[in-house]
């Protein structure tokens, strides 16, 4: 499955590719590419669960970056 | 941003008022420079602050921290506050442009329309474009934007295409014609049957197209990113180095000297100019190629496009028309010809057939039709008007005994014979588009090295059209997979950093499309399997976009290169400086930030590319 975030709070394009670097840690993320031009952030799980999903990558953001906000498109 | 504008306002007029105290107001000029660098670096101070609890040391913000407070520290107030001062200033200016960037690149791409109006429950009303459903019709008024594909049930008009294929003459529309959302409808009102919803309609494919095409990164960007990610580290480690070591070694050297240059260190430790500028280039190149009418779907393929050394063109719709044509009629009495042949072929729908019946252009009088026999791939045998026509190829005119002048052109011969009496020929072939002439020149003179033609056409035609476009190599009357081997056998002929790109129309090709550094397909704008099969995209079938697209990613990489090189240079020059203590710590942040905002500055450039003719 394809998620799709809108992202808002980024500071700089550095801070988006540390962000995408840590989310790809998570388990549950084959793949996770953020643009910070776009300010888009696009997830792509073997999660069929989207509330789970969303929530495992809100505390990835709280831990790294807490001024940014996500919303599913 | 307008609050970190007030801030840094508030902050240079008190830095200002410290200038003007008189020598003996130090601790008023100290109160104010205090309260100066709390405004404008309060920001700064909490978020180093948080990150420092989340074990986050290379963080910009904790640095800038550090380096300022360690100003502080050795009561180098005034620099203190600049640098915090001018670190905040740049960040300002690079937030307003890279949203100004983000913002044109987006009116570039300004083909969303923002409502249909619906007819519904016997009247028109306005929704959003989301909202209207399969079947529905829709009425369009002229100068609004065509919100979804649909077919025309009412009206004719003028169509500006330009949006979608870069292509400024508008084009003529007519009832039972089909219409892609984001054209402009210039004239007429039309009443459009909706064929696809908002989500897979023209407009919201490429808008999403071009939006993840940033999502494929360049290697350059990947490049960027580790190196990011070691400048960092290593630009602190050898500060820390700077800090200590000297002092402790050498006999005149003083701690304030040493920690002041390893704080100037710091000031120039964040790699955004290169973080930000390489990945907007790349943006700003995919936004000017959708300006012209070509999809890229990837940073990385437009990296690739400067460097095309070998190119693999399809013939048939590519080169040529596609289009069967009458090129040349072959007899005394050219119009009688042309209207015996019209007249047999006339219930025949065979390509050949109507490229005869469409030259002939006008109406065939069915009742004067007795009878016609037709065999397939050979020819008709019909009655006109009591004369006995025959028309066909060779053999056909060989089955029903009719001696006849070979042609010996190249193309697809017609032989028409009255009553039993040769009368002359008509030869038809697919013509070679305009466009191709120019394309295959100018693709040549920006380097491309190899143009190699493939076709499943016979030998003759291929040797023809590759002649008259100066195209050496060529293979004809491949079957589809030994076009694949072919492809395959030409990817060994190249450097590893050359590219080979094969243009065909994408509908027939996917193999081909997959194996070649990048697949183009022409003319494939709605047609959903040539968009997903390959890389780059011309929305209208001119191979001249191929060159065009060349010059923007040559540029983009230039663009590309000059920043990396510009802020390196100038990164590395400032830190040599501040070791050999020939700099101030303002200096370093005010080339540092001078450096990003060039280097944002030098990325937009590339949307300011024009359409090049000729």
């Amino acid at each position: 499955m394809k998620f799709k975030f809108k992202i808002k709070g980024l500071d700089c394009a550095n801070c988006a590719n540390e962000l995408e670097r840590q989310m790809q840690k998570l388990e549950e993320v084959t793949s996770v590419s953020i643009s910070f031009l776009t300010q888009k952030m696009q997830v792509e799980s073997k999660e069929m669960d989207k509330e789970s999903l969303v929530k495992k990558i809100e505390e990835v953001i709280k831990k790294n970056e807490p001024d940014v906000e996500i919303t599913l498109l | 941003m307008k609050k970190s504008f007030i801030q840094i306002i508030l902050a240079s007029v008190l830095l200002f008022l410290s200038f003007f105290l008189p020598e003996n107001g130090e601790i008023l000029r100290n109160i104010l420079l205090f309260f100066s660098y709390l405004i404008v670096g309060f920001p700064v101070l909490k978020k180093s602050f948080r990150n420092i609890l989340r074990g986050k040391v290379f963080d910009e913000n904790f640095l800038m921290a550090v380096a300022t407070l360690g100003a502080f520290g050795i009561g180098e107030l005034h620099e203190a506050v600049a640098v915090m001062l001018f670190y905040q200033i740049g960040e300002l200016f690079q937030s307003y442009a890279v949203d100004k960037s983000r913002k044109s690149i987006a009116s570039l791409m300004d083909i969303c329309p923002n409502y249909a109006n619906v007819y519904r429950d016997s009247k028109f009303v306005r929704v959003d474009p989301d909202e209207v459903k399969v079947g529905e019709i829709i009425v369009v008024s002229p100068g609004e934007k065509v919100p979804l594909d649909g077919k025309i049930m009412e009206g004719n008009s003028l169509f500006d295409t330009k949006a979608l294929t870069g292509e400024s003459v508008p084009r003529h529309v007519q009832v039972g014609d089909s219409v892609l959302s984001g054209c402009i409808n210039l004239e007429g009102v039309l009443k459009i049957k909706v064929e696809k919803e908002y989500e897979d309609s023209t407009v919201s494919k490429i808008l999403e197209l071009v939006e993840n095409a940033t999502n494929k990164k360049a290697k350059t960007e990947n490049f960027i990113t580790k190196f990011a990610r070691i400048y960092t580290p290593s630009v602190v480690v050898i500060a820390l180095f700077l800090a200590i070591c000297p002092p402790l070694l050498l006999k005149d050297a003083t701690f304030s000297d040493w920690i002041y240059r390893a704080l100037s260190f710091l000031v120039v430790s964040c790699p955004c100019a290169l973080v930000i500028s390489i990945p907007l280039s790349f943006f700003g190149g995919i936004g000017a190629c959708s300006r012209i009418g070509v999809l890229v779907k990837g940073s990385n393929y437009l990296e690739k496009m400067a460097n095309i050394k070998i190119l693999v063109c399809d013939k048939t719709g590519t080169l040529t028309e596609g289009v069967f044509e009458v090129q040349e009629i072959e007899s005394t009495l050219k119009e009688e010809l042309i209207a015996y042949a019209a007249y047999a072929e006339c219930y025949s729908n065979h390509p050949i057939s109507l490229s005869i019946k469409k030259y002939y252009g006008k109406e065939v009088d069915t009742s004067l039709i007795s009878s016609v026999k037709e065999s397939a791939g050979k020819g008709v045998l019909a009655t006109v008007q009591g004369k006995q026509i025959c028309v066909g190829n060779e053999k056909w005119m060989q089955e029903n005994a009719i001696s006849f002048l070979p042609n010996k052109k190249v193309g697809t011969l017609v032989y028409v014979a009255v009553d039993g009496i040769y009368k002359g020929s008509i030869r038809i072939a697919d013509k070679i588009k305009e466009d191709s002439y120019k394309a295959i020149s100018i693709l040549r003179k920006k380097g491309v090295k190899d143009i190699l033609m493939l076709t499943g056409d016979e030998e003759t035609i291929a040797h023809d059209v590759s002649q008259k476009l100066g195209i050496t190599t060529y293979y004809a009357e491949l079957l589809p997979q030994e076009k694949v081997g072919k492809v395959e056998e030409w990817m060994k002929r190249k450097g590893k950093e050359e590219s080979l790109v094969f243009v065909g129309d994408g509908i027939n090709d996917a193999p081909v499309l997959a194996i070649s550094d990048i697949g183009i397909s022409m003319g494939g704008i709605g047609s959903d399997v040539a968009i997903e099969a390959s890389d780059i995209v011309l929305m209208t079938d001119e191979l001249s976009k191929v060159a065009h697209t060349m010059s923007i990613a040559k540029k983009t990489i230039r663009i590309v290169n000059q920043n990396i090189f510009f802020a390196l240079f100038v990164k590395i020059g400032i830190l040599l400086l501040s070791a050999c203590g020939m700099t101030s710590m303002w200096e370093a942040v005010f080339a540092d930030v001078g450096v990003s905002v060039l280097a944002i500055l030098n990325a937009l450039r590339i949307l300011r590319i024009k359409q090049e003719k000729g």
